[in-house]
């Protein structure tokens, strides 16, 4: 029980003394998890759409693949960033392993399958009950794509904070192809590994309350600014 | 037009991923080493030191010793800075290395609960520790990760001529993680586990666990750095690596580990000048209370 009342009693005075350490690896972090997940909406969103209104041979296939993918483990796709970066791997050249860039790299893989499975269910149930109406204006399936996902922007905005959610909780990844080094690769997650890995329970256990109550923050803001929009949009 | 909305949006983003300003020295190494010197708080005294001395950064990459090995094979480290002398040496002779140069040494220790159902409390000999383990059939939390730790306590269990994998899964636990996980899986389940001291001393959870058996000059723990050969790995950045490896190894390295103290102990003993020749093991306890 101690390490519960020391893990907020840890949170709280490195919050309220705003250690700069923290700040660092919460800016890392956001900066991270913000970028891989952008990156991963403007390539999954439309993916997805694409997957419910076009029809192309394989495209069944494709849709299973894409839902399996959502359940791969970090680590793995943090050991294929890491084999490709890896300066014996085909994209050594580059340099990019243990830098934030790798990191963003392996959130965005993990995210993408996510965005795209989610945004595929919305983008088919708007496209059934809207083909009829859209074919008759003349707008051919492709041509649809843009403005059902801005019809569906709402319910996407779900599909991206769990994608969001994923990228910013998990340590597989980031762990292998960033390496924790401080200053440069810790964020959140790693750092409470090592933590951990210290025996420093309270403070480990502090750092993932700090976690959380962002993950909390961002959420609510979402779904403030997304009720705000709906009433303005009504 | 919306196509270059979708342009300008991800031009945005990626914006993002430059760091803003240059923040980072453009100067900088990437050290592959392992879990007990991080762990234990040794590079955050080091390491700064060293900057300040040379502009040089440091960045360490914290992973077993065998991890570590295979990151420095994969070319994706300049220096190595590990703790399992028989793989340095094969490394250097592959020609992955320059040359291994010693930095220091502590020592192994068997830690386990205070109840010690093995009975091992005070004994010297690890191996006779060990078998004592093996008859209880107490569990023993094993890293199982090959790394230098694990290394070393495979060895200790040949020594004593007992064979651990027939008992892997009973009273012979293979963790597979670092040295903390180990010891927080250890503290739970009232294990034995053998433990750097650096790593030991430094761990905040010990829940009930104690120093049981110490002082063996088998479990002398020496640690060796290593510049990756720019013949095997061309991207090595050898002038600045070999720098660190000069710091490490000079006076001013070997004071300012003399110097990294936990709760008034001394975690690492330099021993660069003695060229590795040093053939009697040092207790970092000689002279105090063993067991105190």
């Amino acid at each position: 029980m101690d390490d519960f009342a020391g893990a907020f009693s840890a949170a709280f005075r490195l919050i309220a003394t705003l250690d700069p350490g923290l700040a660092e690896i919460v800016g890392l972090s956001l900066r991270v998890s913000l970028v891989a997940v952008g990156l991963a909406a403007l390539v999954g969103l439309p993916l997805g759409a694409a997957l419910a209104l076009l029809r192309f041979p394989g495209r069944r296939a494709l849709t299973v693949a894409m839902n399996a993918l959502m359940g791969m483990p970090p680590v793995v796709v943090g050991l294929i960033v890491y084999l490709l970066l890896s300066r014996a791997g085909p994209l050594g050249v580059l340099g990019l392993l243990f830098t934030p860039t790798a990191m963003i790299a392996a959130q965005f893989l993990l995210v993408v399958p996510i965005v795209a499975a989610l945004a595929r269910q919305v983008a088919e149930d708007l496209w059934a009950e809207y083909e009829e109406q859209l074919r008759s204006l003349g707008c051919a399936p492709g041509r649809a794509i843009p403005t059902l996902l801005w019809d569906g922007r709402f319910s996407l905005i779900t599909a991206v904070l769990a994608g969001f959610g994923r990228a910013s909780a998990e340590v597989g990844a980031v762990m292998i192809v960033g390496g924790n080094i401080d200053h440069v690769t810790r964020v959140m997650t790693t750092a409470i590994a090592l933590e951990t890995a210290r025996g420093d329970l309270a403070l480990a256990l502090g750092l993932g309350v700090i976690l959380m109550v962002l993950s909390l923050v961002i959420n609510g803001a979402a779904f403030v600014l997304g009720e705000t929009a709906r009433a303005g949009a009504r | 037009m919306t196509l270059r909305i979708y342009c300008l949006a991800v031009a945005a983003i990626l914006a993002l991923t430059q760091p803003q300003g240059g923040q980072a020295a453009e100067r900088y190494i990437t050290v592959a080493s392992t879990t007990s010197t991080e762990a234990s708080g040794l590079f955050r005294h080091l390491l700064p030191e060293f900057t300040k001395q040379s502009g040089i950064e440091v960045r360490v990459v914290a992973v077993g010793t065998g991890q570590a090995l295979k990151l420095a094979r994969s070319c994706d480290a300049d220096v190595l800075f590990v703790h399992h002398k028989p793989s340095e040496e094969r490394f250097v002779a592959e020609g992955f290395g320059v040359a291994r140069h010693d930095v220091m040494y502590n020592d192994f220790v068997v830690v386990g609960p205070e109840a010690d159902p093995a009975g091992i409390r005070g004994e010297a000999d690890v191996a006779k520790a060990l078998t004592a383990v093996a008859a209880a059939k107490a569990p023993f939390a094993s890293r199982g990760d090959d790394s230098g730790t694990h290394k070393k306590e495979r060895s200790l269990w040949t020594a004593a001529a007992i064979d651990v994998a027939a008992a892997s899964g009973t009273w012979y636990r293979e963790t597979g993680a670092g040295m903390g996980a180990t010891l927080n899986t250890a503290a739970a389940m009232g294990a034995y586990a053998l433990a750097d001291r650096g790593t030991w001393l430094a761990f905040r959870n010990k829940a009930g666990m104690a120093v049981l058996s110490e002082g063996d000059r088998r479990l002398f723990n020496p640690y060796g750095v290593i510049l990756v050969s720019e013949a095997k790995c061309p991207y090595t950045k050898s002038a600045p690596g070999q720098a660190f490896v000069d710091w490490l190894i000079a006076p001013a390295g070997q004071q300012a580990i003399a110097a990294f103290k936990l709760g008034g102990q001394q975690l690492f003993f330099p021993n660069a000048a003695a060229g590795g020749s040093r053939s009697r093991f040092i207790s970092p306890l000689e002279g105090a209370t063993p067991l105190a």
